[in-house]
């Protein structure tokens, strides 16, 4: 059973068609992915899911729930990071966590919330005088103080550092092994790459696809290349030959191999039998970046 | 009403920690009522003022200094300021009302108001002599309705300013013809009578808190006035606020 579903979805600001028609479902446990450019209409489409939006057309279900009717029960259940959200500067870190935790009928812990996300040793310390990393943490931390079941999480990592960013991947990843479902909204491949059990590429309010980042590598941009310095001479056709190679090519006494499928397992098969040793192997995929530029037509912005 | 107070507790504590602005707010009338008090001649009664002492007679325009500051001016850049920071949206997330905020902050407006009009009045009587206000029922009328009609100025800027620095910019002017008409600046006798009768009818009501404290009690038409304005500021406001 889907714990939020979205059919058909539509909603326009004036002239502006943000939302046209996306459709999906998120399964429970899992962190889905909202990729697009901007603009795309992902945070719209988010938003609409939140309740914070009434959808012009279409239908959002979130356990079970409709966003606006039963907006007052799914305000405990959803944690919501919004994109751009800040807090007054002199509001310290731990009364921030404790007055949104007052909110809710079951709250997470404030203080074991505060050492989970390494916010501990911040807990008096002003909004103002946080980094971004922490910031972002803290924001984290708010959508997760009630205890939600589902938490949508909007740009969390854009402004951040590399290395900021790589330390909130591994916390959201601690989230969901408890057991929270997660929709992340992102316009970073890498961060979808990394997270995401599915995701949803929207562009230009339609969803274009919707797979895992490795299905929709290989079914979008399916092109792999194997680079090796055979250690005794390969006849071509031993490579050609085979079902998933599409071009085999020779640049000095490298042998670039191209093809689909399990391309790694042939080759090293064939030379393994034929006692060749590939040196220097190197295996290049398309990433959820080329995937990416297939579907929509632009680069990703970074 | 447990979020309210909730976020009425850290609000006041974020209130009391921003020292400047709230010694400002609660002290500035104060400070320039002693200021003024220290000149030996303004402590004299004079006719041009019904007999009464020139600081007597400028006391109310001192509390205008306080209901301008906080009504127009704190408060709607308070309320601007949270909204274009999200803070609003994301307790519109939450099982929380974001117009538990906002509730907060009038209370607080309220509070700092209520508070400077103390300590303005009990420091005139104690060291000025300044008297008591000798229609007090009068008084408290005209004090809650101008604050009222300024506070739903305030709210009704922080509703149309979409940033912190639209709130600022229609704040500024608003403040400073408050100022002007209550006598701040000029003290009334001084203004020319055209414009000091004007200032009769501006909120907060300078007449009307000058009648009540001297001892008559205040127009009828003054406090209807006020009455109309904060109605139908505080109902545009409603009408025209925004979250987000």
């Amino acid at each position: 059973m889907s714990v939020i579903e979205v059919t058909h979805l539509r909603k326009r600001y004036g002239d502006l068609v943000a939302v046209d028609d996306v459709s999906f479902a998120v399964e429970p446990g899992e962190i889905f992915g909202i990729l697009g450019p901007n603009g795309a209409g992902k945070t719209t489409t988010v938003e609409c899911v939140a309740g914070l939006r009434v959808p012009d057309g279409g239908g959002v279900s979130v356990l079970g729930l409709d966003p606006r009717r039963d907006a007052a029960q799914l305000r405990q259940r959803v944690g919501v990071q919004l994109q751009e959200s800040q807090l007054p500067d002199r509001l310290r870190v731990a009364e921030a966590l404790e007055l949104y935790a007052s909110f809710y009928r079951n709250p997470a812990d404030p203080a074991a919330l505060m050492d989970r996300l390494g916010l501990g040793e911040k807990r008096n310390t002003a909004y103002k005088k946080l980094s971004g990393g922490q910031k972002q943490r803290l924001s984290i931390a708010l959508a997760l103080v009630g205890n939600p079941e589902i938490a949508i999480l909007d740009e969390l990592t854009t402004g951040l550092d590399p290395q900021a960013r790589r330390d909130t991947w591994g916390l959201i990843e601690q989230v969901r092994d408890s057991g929270v479902t997660i929709v992340l909204v992102t316009h970073f491949m890498e961060e979808a790459e990394r997270l995401c059990d599915r995701v949803a590429v929207i562009d230009r309010g339609l969803v274009v696809a919707l797979d895992s980042p490795a299905g929709l590598v290989s079914r979008v941009a399916p092109e792999q290349r194997i680079r090796f310095r055979p250690s005794a001479p390969v006849d071509d056709r031993l490579l050609s030959d085979l079902p998933e190679v599409s071009a085999v090519q020779r640049t000095g006494s490298q042998v670039v191999v191209t093809g689909t499928g399990d391309l790694l397992h042939a080759v090293t098969s064939v030379l393994a039998r034929h006692q060749i040793v590939a040196a220097d192997l190197r295996l290049e995929q398309s990433t959820l970046d080329d995937a990416f530029v297939e579907l929509t037509g632009h680069r990703p912005v970074d | 009403m447990h979020a309210f107070r909730q976020i009425l507790r850290i609000e006041t504590r974020l209130y009391l920690r921003d020292l400047p602005t709230l010694l400002t707010t609660v002290g500035l009338p104060t400070l320039i009522l002693v200021v003024i008090g220290l000149v030996p001649s303004l402590r004299k009664p004079d006719p041009t003022f019904d007999g009464q002492t020139f600081v007597s007679y400028f006391a109310p325009s001192l509390l205008v200094v306080t209901l301008a500051m906080v009504g127009v001016n704190t408060l709607p850049s308070v309320l601007a300021t949270y909204r274009e920071r999200g803070v609003l949206r994301r307790l519109a997330t939450t099982p929380a009302h974001p117009a538990a905020l906002l509730a907060a902050q009038l209370v607080l407006a309220l509070a700092g108001i209520l508070a400077s009009a103390v300590l303005l009045i009990v420091v005139g009587r104690l060291a000025f002599g300044v008297p008591f206000p000798r229609h007090p029922l009068g008084f408290a009328l005209a004090f809650v309705l101008g604050t009222a009609s300024l506070l739903a100025l305030g709210l009704l800027v922080a509703a149309v300013a979409r940033t912190t620095k639209a709130a600022q910019a229609l704040a500024v002017p608003l403040f400073l013809v408050t100022m002007f008409f209550g006598g701040v600046y000029l003290p009334r006798f001084l203004l020319p009578d055209v414009v000091a009768r004007i200032g009769d009818y501006t909120p907060p009501g300078v007449q009307a808190l000058l009648d009540a404290w001297t001892g008559t009690s205040p127009q009828p038409l003054h406090l209807a006035i006020m009455a109309v304005i904060a109605v139908a500021a505080g109902a545009s406001a409603a009408k025209l606020f925004r979250w987000e």
